[in-house]
């Protein structure tokens, strides 16, 4: 017991968050009568909510340089999937090559916004502004007033598709379930790896009934999440590139001396410098990676948009801000989890999801996640002012 | 007994961990009272109470002023009683005013709108009796430290101060300035102002103070009266760490300097970052050998750190110039990553800006500086690893905490101190620039300090122990350097220096730069 209370107590705020996330599940499941739950809308859950959580990654390693933020995503989203349009749709050109395009724009995006910032100075909060003015007004000059819309087959398939079955099930989806049993196996061995290693050095672990219940619970939710996507048709091509991206930034940010560099520029940007740590570098490589994931958000959205408009990423700058203020990120202690971002998108994303479902307006809409931003941080800075 | 303030049987915890059993303190009217006890022993815990910052109901005791028991809430329920606090970090704005600080949250004016001849005419009154030399329009930044710590007062004194509380109020003056402050506290004092101040220094307490609490482990285990028997210094110090120290430095057991140079600079200059015209460092040279600890003097502005900074990967200046050697062999660094992998590690006179992340724990500081260290190829941190060298250099280094996991803003400043060095001891360092190293740390602590430094010349480094506390440096130092307005001016054997032949060597510099 006193061994559950730590494990508690050392990841209260995830935690919290985490029972948050069950409740507004549990309350949306029964006001809509199980809908929000049904493989169908899991699926949509996932696709809907892709951005968001691409964003919240990029955006969260921005936060943790010092409380700032990028303001120019969703001018990059925009500007990215206008250049697929124009060129996939209105040009023909091959969809490998101008996904490589973006990229390289991508890129150079990210001198732009890196460059001013860590060479010149620049608060990052006004270089990408500029960004942001920048690139909106560059969505409106590539895509001169048209609307692109039904992209190539294989584009699509990228980015909206769901992954083959090489087994052929009927009703189920047998690829995604083995993937979903696969990947449980993966997470127990490697727990239970750590666990030894700990051991070997003698350093605490958490008792055998706990670290075993814990695992369970995790297990059997990635096992009724697989089932929920096996049900329907199978895991969605864009959960992969989440995963992927979710477990990369968490590894770096956990895990790595580059991680640790941010942590340290979070919390002392003095002292880092002192310790030998390069903050420029730190602050240039931040907002370079935040212009690439912007990029992939991007073509995530509008492929599942299907289309692109000058409208697209309008506001997306705030979601992403917003989850990861959810997800309790503290710039002033130095604090915030890939994690933690994942958890606000979800946050906001099953909102969203279970306010449309009841068909609650979207302007409604708005204000409850403004709601839920600012009860999230006054509760932040009350449990901070109790310690 | 005419007691303006007495506060009993004050008790306070923090998560279950008494900060402060049964304090017992007792001001007489007009008195100037100093406190002094170990860091973490509780003297900033106690003034917080009296101030309001921890407010009535989460300490137990009662606080009588002026025959009155007071619950203060905040500290604008303080400062409307007449006490008022200054605390070690200076409060003042820098750019605003002196005479916008002086007033601030206390402006003059009238239905929201500032009376700014007023506020001018008046902040030269209270500035006048401080003995402030400059003008009251002058930006705060632009006035040196020692003033700054004037406005301060004048600020207290423009709210109608009547019990005046300073928490080390000298930590960072040069003896000059400090004397002059101490000096206006007593002139103060004829005027009636009663004082309390919290130090490390115990010259202090002897040339100022009139009754002494001693503070220990969260109690008051004794009390002192200037008139009843002068004040001794070691029966201070015997009361404040609760055993006898019979030496404040310890011994070296033997003589570890070997002949090989390990450390030198040669004709070094730097200039001031932004006023480039400024020459901060002029043609300076000094030599450590390997094992020797070397004391580099200097007060406050004669370029000691900024040279040190200056070497250590060009943390400061421009159009710096000059040679560096190793071991004998010349190196250029071109940076503080540089540096580092060059084994040199600078220990920086300020821990909370340059040298902790404050935030983060012991684990995150230890680790920070050697990273490469603890990781694989891809720079994969093994964090078990980083686990074991944190508590490795927690029990070596003496540092009390609750554990590796504690925060490094919640440890007293030793042992802040002491995990900065875990951070650069743990780098492997060949060549240690200590600068300040003690500075606002107590005797205990310090001499915990001192042992490192015997330990780590013991082992070969070569150690520049940068000081403006002269007795340190005499105490700790197999030669010292002496520097003034940025240029060495002389060198001279730890055994043979004594006060008097240090400082005859800057007063001598000064006369011939005509100052």
């Amino acid at each position: 017991m006193q061994d559950f209370k730590t494990l508690m107590k050392k990841h209260a705020r995830q935690n919290g968050m985490l029972v948050v996330v069950v409740v507004i599940i549990l309350f949306f499941q029964i006001i809509t009568d199980g809908v929000i739950l049904r493989p169908m809308n899991i699926a949509n859950l996932v696709m809907q909510n892709a951005y968001v959580i691409i964003l919240a990654t990029g955006m969260m390693c921005c936060i943790l340089t010092g409380g700032n933020v990028d303001l120019s995503v969703g001018s990059l989203c925009a500007f990215s999937g206008a250049i697929s349009g124009l060129l996939m749709i209105g040009k023909g050109w091959n969809t490998w090559l101008v996904l490589l395009i973006i990229f390289g724009v991508a890129i150079l995006i990210g001198l732009l916004n890196g460059g001013s910032i860590a060479k010149f100075a620049v608060p990052p909060y006004i270089a990408t502004l500029a960004s942001q003015l920048i690139f909106r007004g560059g969505t409106y000059i590539v895509l001169q007033g048209v609307s692109y819309t039904s992209y190539p087959e294989n584009f699509l398939r990228l980015t909206t598709g769901f992954i083959p079955d090489f087994f052929s099930g009927a009703n189920l989806h047998i690829t995604t379930m083995v993937i979903g049993i696969i990947t449980c196996v993966i997470c127990v061995v490697l727990a239970v790896r750590k666990r030894e290693r700990k051991k070997k050095y003698n350093l605490e672990v958490t008792s055998l009934p706990l670290f075993a219940g814990q695992w369970i619970l995790i297990s059997a939710v990635i096992l009724w999440f697989s089932y929920s996507l096996a049900a329907y048709k199978g895991m969605p091509v864009v959960l992969i590139t989440v995963v992927i991206i979710v477990l990369l930034y968490s590894f770096i940010l956990e895990k790595t001396v580059a991680g640790r560099h941010l942590y340290a520029v979070c919390g002392n940007r003095n002292a880092a410098r002192l310790s030998g740590i390069n903050d420029n570098k730190v602050l240039f490589a931040v907002y370079m990676n935040m212009s690439i994931l912007a990029a992939i958000a991007g073509i995530v959205f509008t492929a599942r948009m299907n289309s692109c408009s000058t409208m697209i990423g309008n506001g997306f700058e705030g979601d992403a801000i917003a989850a990861c203020f959810i997800g309790g990120a503290s710039p002033a202690t130095g604090t915030g989890t890939i994690f933690g971002a994942l958890i606000g998108a979800l946050v906001i994303g099953i909102l969203n999801n279970g306010m449309s479902i009841l068909g609650i307006q979207s302007d409604v809409q708005m204000c409850v996640k403004g709601i839920v931003l600012m009860a999230a941080v006054i509760f932040d800075q009350m449990q901070r002012k109790g310690k | 007994m005419d007691y303006i303030l007495e506060m009993k049987n004050i008790s306070k915890s923090f998560f279950g961990v008494k900060a402060l059993s049964n304090v017992e303190l007792k001001i007489r009217r007009g008195e100037i009272h100093c406190i002094v006890g170990e860091n973490g022993a509780g003297k900033s815990t106690l003034m917080n109470i009296l101030s309001g910052i921890y407010p009535y109901g989460t300490y137990e005791g009662d606080i009588i002023y002026d025959g009155q028991v007071c619950q203060f809430r905040n500290i604008k329920d303080s400062e409307s009683k007449g006490i008022v606090i200054i605390h070690q970090e200076l409060a003042l704005i820098p750019g605003l005013t002196v005479a916008e600080n002086l007033f601030l949250g206390n402006e003059r004016q009238s239905y929201g709108i500032i009376d700014w001849d007023r506020t001018n005419q008046e902040a030269q009154k209270w500035l006048d009796m401080v003995a402030f030399k400059e003008e009251a329009t002058r930006q705060v930044k632009d006035v040196g430290v020692g003033a700054q710590q004037l406005i301060e007062i004048a600020k207290a004194l423009a709210k109608n101060v009547r019990l005046l509380i300073l928490d080390e109020p000298t930590a960072a003056l040069p003896e000059t300035e400090a004397r002059h402050l101490l000096d206006l506290l007593k002139e103060l004092q004829k005027q009636g102002l009663t004082s309390i101040i919290i130090t490390h220094k115990l010259n202090e307490v002897c040339y100022v103070g009139d009754r002494v609490t001693i503070i220990r482990d969260g109690c008051t285990v004794g009390e002192l009266t200037e008139k009843d028997q002068p004040f001794q210094e070691d029966v201070i110090v015997k009361g404040m760490v609760g055993r006898e120290m019979l030496n404040r430095y310890p011994e070296r057991g033997g003589n570890y300097i070997r002949p090989e140079i390990g450390f030198e600079i040669r004709n070094w200059n730097t200039w001031h970052p932004t006023y480039t015209d400024q020459q901060v460092v002029k043609n300076a040279s000094l030599n450590v050998h390997k094992g020797e600890i070397v004391g580099l003097y200097g007060l406050m502005g004669a370029g000691r750190t900024e040279m040190a900074m200056s070497v250590f990967g060009r943390s400061y200046g421009t159009k710096t110039s000059g040679q560096i050697f190793k071991d004998g062999k010349e190196i250029t660094i071109k940076s503080v990553a540089d540096a580092i992998r060059k084994k040199i590690a600078y220990i920086s006179e300020d821990r909370k800006t340059y040298g902790l992340v404050l935030p983060k724990d012991i684990q995150f500081n230890t680790s920070l500086a050697g990273l490469s260290k603890l990781s694989r190829k891809g720079g994969v941190i093994d964090e078990n690893q980083e686990v074991l060298v944190a508590e490795e250099y927690m029990q070596r280094l003496n540092i009390r905490a609750t554990g590796i996991s504690q925060l490094t803003e919640s440890l007293s400043g030793g042992n802040q101190q002491k995990v900065v060095l875990a951070k650069w001891i743990f780098t492997h360092p060949d060549v240690l620039i200590l600068d300040e190293p003690t500075r606002g740390i107590d005797v205990g602590a310090k001499y915990e300090i001192y042992c490192i430094m015997n330990q780590l010349a013991e082992e070969g480094k070569s150690v520049l122990f940068i000081s403006s506390d002269l007795s340190e440096i005499l105490g700790m130092a197999d030669r010292i350097y002496v520097m003034n307005e940025g240029t060495i001016c002389a060198e001279l054997d730890g055994a043979a220096a004594t006060q008097e032949s240090v400082m005859q060597c800057v007063v001598e510099h000064n006369k011939e730069g005509g100052i």
